[in-house]
């Protein structure tokens, strides 16, 4: 059943590969309007990079959240997640993990690259690339609860971002933080591994906490 | 000696025991603010490193205290009402997040106020200041959600989810902006040497905490008390009540 | 006696800008926070005192008809 929402969800996306790919550029266009609006000195920008990219990935995996239940929610399918023996949690997970697949790895894929206009050092690249491996998950996980808890809502777009982006700060500060101390010749493994701790708490609660938002909003 | 504590449990004999509340509770916070107030400015002696600017604690520490305190009262009381299903607990976490708002705002207010005579600057990106200002964000989205809602048993559960979450959060959050900060050290400046402070001063503190608490109470009851008319507008109680009042 | 007049009181040692400032913000807050809920109570009374009203009217109206 696990399985079976993620592999409808990824088919789902596969049919609307716009919205993949909205996101995708959404990310790029933030990314490149920086060096645009503060001057294209390199030492400043490879000081900037974790943090634009980070702030950026995190904009861009906020952008799709109202999607992740608002069709299902339309078509009537999460009605019948809803009334379904299998446990909602490991749906809600399954559509959390299906979300990151969409939105998370395009944007893991597309950072080096972004990285490179900011004139990365190759290691920080990989840290980078890591860092946003282990963070973007907690996005979409974190993300569900404030998807679920505004289904249906007017402005629930805008809404999510109100309630999610003060819940994203621990992830931004430990994901840029494993890149600068990169840089500055620092260790990054206790950064990797907060990141780490940070996915296996929000892979055990997030999708309770969602689910329980879901009933709350179908009742 | 048993009270029946459940009987205040309900909405209606919440609403005329409150009532009761809220003018004592006002006289008190008005009684320890004017005592807090002549302590602070008459009583307490010029501070020898910080000169008068430091009389802004005395609304500050309340304010910063008041605010956290108040989110975890929130959390708390949407929390039972979640749990065991009990309106009245909800609408007190409704009625509790403007307040503990408005001493969010209130503390960053005189921190900037005080942190600029002091350090030079309105803003540092400091642990306490930076949780604070995030403290603000998740009191904001708290009411934003509420209000976003049309009915109030959803808007109640749906909020009680997200001010648990929250609270989950906040140690996290703390700690993550705590680490990044000495990462970052850029700014000089050091909160955890607090000179002693006189006896006075601490008096006069420790009145305008009791003065704040005082008003906390008042102003919660009083907004609570107008959330529950609005609430049950449609019940026998509160028609019963509307014609009492018409006929005084 | 700490203060030698009312100006001294008012100017705080050169610092009257930001106690004040944080002094009056406050109190702004605090009487802005009791007046919106007198101010909403009000409201809700007045709507009730319509919808009584209009009741009375329609009441009134069935025994003179």
């Amino acid at each position: 059943m696990f399985l079976w929402v993620i592999k409808r969800d990824l088919l789902l996306a596969m049919r609307r590969r716009s919205d993949v790919f909205t996101t995708l550029f959404f990310f790029v266009i933030v990314v490149s309007l920086f060096p645009l609006s503060v001057g294209p000195e390199m030492n400043m920008l490879r000081t900037m990079a974790p943090g634009v990219v980070w702030v950026a990935a995190l904009l861009a995996s906020m952008l799709s959240l109202g999607r992740m239940f608002s069709s299902d929610y339309l078509d009537g399918t999460l009605e019948q997640m809803l009334i379904s023996p299998h446990s909602l949690s490991l749906l809600v997970l399954g559509k959390a993990l299906a979300h990151w697949l969409v939105t998370g790895v395009p944007l893991v894929l597309m950072a080096p690259i972004l990285g490179i206009q900011y004139d990365l050092p190759v290691e920080a690249l990989f840290v980078l690339t890591i860092s946003l491996l282990l963070g973007t998950p907690v996005l979409s996980l974190i993300g569900a609860i404030g998807a679920a808890l505004t289904l249906g809502l007017r402005g629930g777009g805008v809404l999510v971002s109100l309630l999610v982006l003060p819940l994203y700060i621990p992830v931004l500060i430990f994901g840029s933080g494993a890149v600068e101390a990169n840089m500055a010749e620092l260790g990054y493994d206790a950064h990797l591994s907060l990141l780490g701790a940070f996915l296996l708490v929000s892979l055990v609660f997030a999708p309770w906490a969602t689910a329980a938002s879901l009933r709350v909003s179908m009742e | 000696m048993a009270i029946n504590w459940f009987k205040y449990s309900s909405p209606a004999s919440f609403y005329s025991l409150s009532g009761k509340m809220v003018p004592i509770f006002m006289w008190l916070a008005v009684v320890l603010l004017i005592a807090g107030m002549y302590v602070g400015f008459f009583v307490a002696p010029t501070d020898f490193q910080q000169g008068e600017a430091y009389r802004i604690i005395f609304i500050h520490v309340p304010a910063a205290w008041m605010s956290m305190f108040l989110y975890l009262v929130m959390a708390f009381w949407a929390g039972i009402g979640l749990a065991f299903n009990t309106r009245l607990s909800s609408m007190l976490a409704t009625a509790i997040a403007p307040t503990g708002a408005m001493f969010t705002f209130l503390a960053l207010w005189t921190g900037a106020l005080w942190g600029k005579p002091m350090w030079g600057t309105w803003w540092v990106w400091d642990a306490r200041l930076t949780s604070e200002l995030i403290l603000l964000f998740l009191y904001i989205g708290f009411m934003s959600l509420q209000a976003a809602i049309d009915d109030p048993r959803r808007a109640d559960k749906a909020g009680a989810i997200l001010a648990l979450v929250g609270v989950v959060n906040i140690p996290i959050i703390y700690f993550s902006v705590q680490w990044w900060n000495t990462l970052h050290q850029g700014a000089s400046v050091s909160l955890n040497q607090a000179p002693a402070m006189a006896t006075t001063m601490l008096t006069g503190m420790l009145i305008m905490v009791f003065a704040s608490w005082m008003y906390s109470i008042a102003v919660i009851l009083k907004r609570v008390r107008v959330i529950i008319l609005e609430r049950e507008s449609h019940t026998a109680w509160v028609a019963e009540l509307r014609k009492k009042e018409a006929a005084r | 006696m700490i203060w030698e007049s009312w100006s001294e009181f008012f100017a705080m040692g050169g610092y009257g800008v930001y106690v004040w400032g944080s002094y009056i913000v406050t109190f702004a807050c605090v009487i802005g926070e009791v007046l919106l809920i007198s101010n909403r109570r009000r409201t809700l009374d007045k709507h009730y005192g319509l919808i009584h009203d209009s009741n009375k009217k329609e009441t009134d109206n069935e025994t003179t008809s």
